[in-house]
């Protein structure tokens, strides 16, 4: 499968997720700055990273989301290429339109950084068919705006579809209904807030990170 | 620096927008600051939200409508955030 990263001002765990997806794919993603407007050709995955892309100003993920190459990620998003946001790319995607929702500063108003469980609550889309449902995963979270907010209906909506991917097991940042990440509609986006491509090795404590790009790699092959 | 013909006439156009979080989204920062003021003794505050306020200087002739499209597609959120312009003439 052929990847990439995208890769703006302030990125900084683009280079995790390349690594990640390396181990995995047995393939070095491309790394495309954000001034690019077209992804390489046969790109089979694109993933957004996390970090401070032009430094959270205005809102997290405003001005990446009106970066050149955005408007080719939404094009291969429409046509099905998955694409997933992790973290600050979960900002940029509900920024982009992709996702519905906002992801505002922690309840809490503290940068959270720690491991959390997650509960699986899908395990039907490309991105999780690597875990049980319901059943509880260990991934980090590193964020300081993850509390994740939309009106009641679009909760419903999300909920009703299937479209909550992971739940927090336990209070984190004041995420409404606890969602920690959450697919689009036709299921080949997922934005989330916890950091799978922090948990690929026994070093890092969990490898339960690992079995989302495995399973994804599985499923779209 | 030599300005271009038609743009240097009359006075700066100059616009405020504010942007505020829409009724009903929860405010962790406006809730802070709110628990602050009652530290510092204020006793009197029921709420506070806190907004943001963007100050745009526009050429000449710049439409309200061009600030409206400016507002909904980078300044303001409305998922979760109303915005309000105010134009003034000078600086």
């Amino acid at each position: 499968m052929k990847t990439a990263v995208i890769v703006f001002p302030g990125s900084n765990c683009d280079r995790d997720l390349a690594v990640a997806l390396e181990q995995v794919t047995g393939r070095a993603p491309a790394m495309v700055w954000h001034q690019e407007s077209e992804l390489p050709d046969g790109t089979g995955f694109i993933g957004l990273p996390g970090g401070f892309s032009y430094g959270d100003y205005l809102r997290s993920g405003a001005m990446a989301a009106r970066s050149p190459i955005i408007r080719a990620v939404v094009d291969a998003a429409n046509r099905g290429v998955p694409v997933l946001g992790v973290c600050n790319g979960f900002q940029v995607l509900t920024e982009a339109g992709l996702l519905p929702g906002a992801l505002m500063r922690n309840a809490g108003l503290n940068f959270v950084s720690r491991p959390v469980p997650l509960i699986v609550e899908n395990s039907q889309s490309i991105f999780t068919c690597g875990y049980q449902a319901g059943e509880t995963i260990r991934i980090p979270v590193a964020h300081h705006d993850g509390n994740f907010q939309a009106d009641a209906a679009t909760l419903d909506r999300l909920e009703d579809r299937g479209r909550v991917a992971l739940r927090y097991a336990d209070e984190v940042n004041g995420s409404a209904r606890r969602i920690a990440g959450i697919l689009n509609d036709a299921g080949n986006v997922l934005g989330l807030m916890p950091h799978p491509e922090r948990a690929i090795e026994p070093a890092h404590g969990s490898t339960d990170g690992r079995r989302l790009f495995e399973g994804l790699l599985e499923a779209v092959a | 620096m030599p300005r271009e013909r038609g743009i240097a006439i009359g006075a700066a156009m100059k616009a405020r927008v504010f942007i505020t979080l829409k009724p009903g989204v929860l405010d962790p920062q406006g809730k802070a600051i709110h628990h602050a003021l009652e530290g510092l003794g204020f006793s009197g505050v029921n709420d506070v939200r806190a907004g943001k306020l963007i100050e745009l200087d526009l050429a000449d002739g710049t439409k309200d409508s061009d600030i409206e499209d400016m507002c909904r597609k980078l300044l303001a959120n409305t998922v979760i955030e109303n915005f309000r312009i105010e134009r003034s003439a000078d600086a």
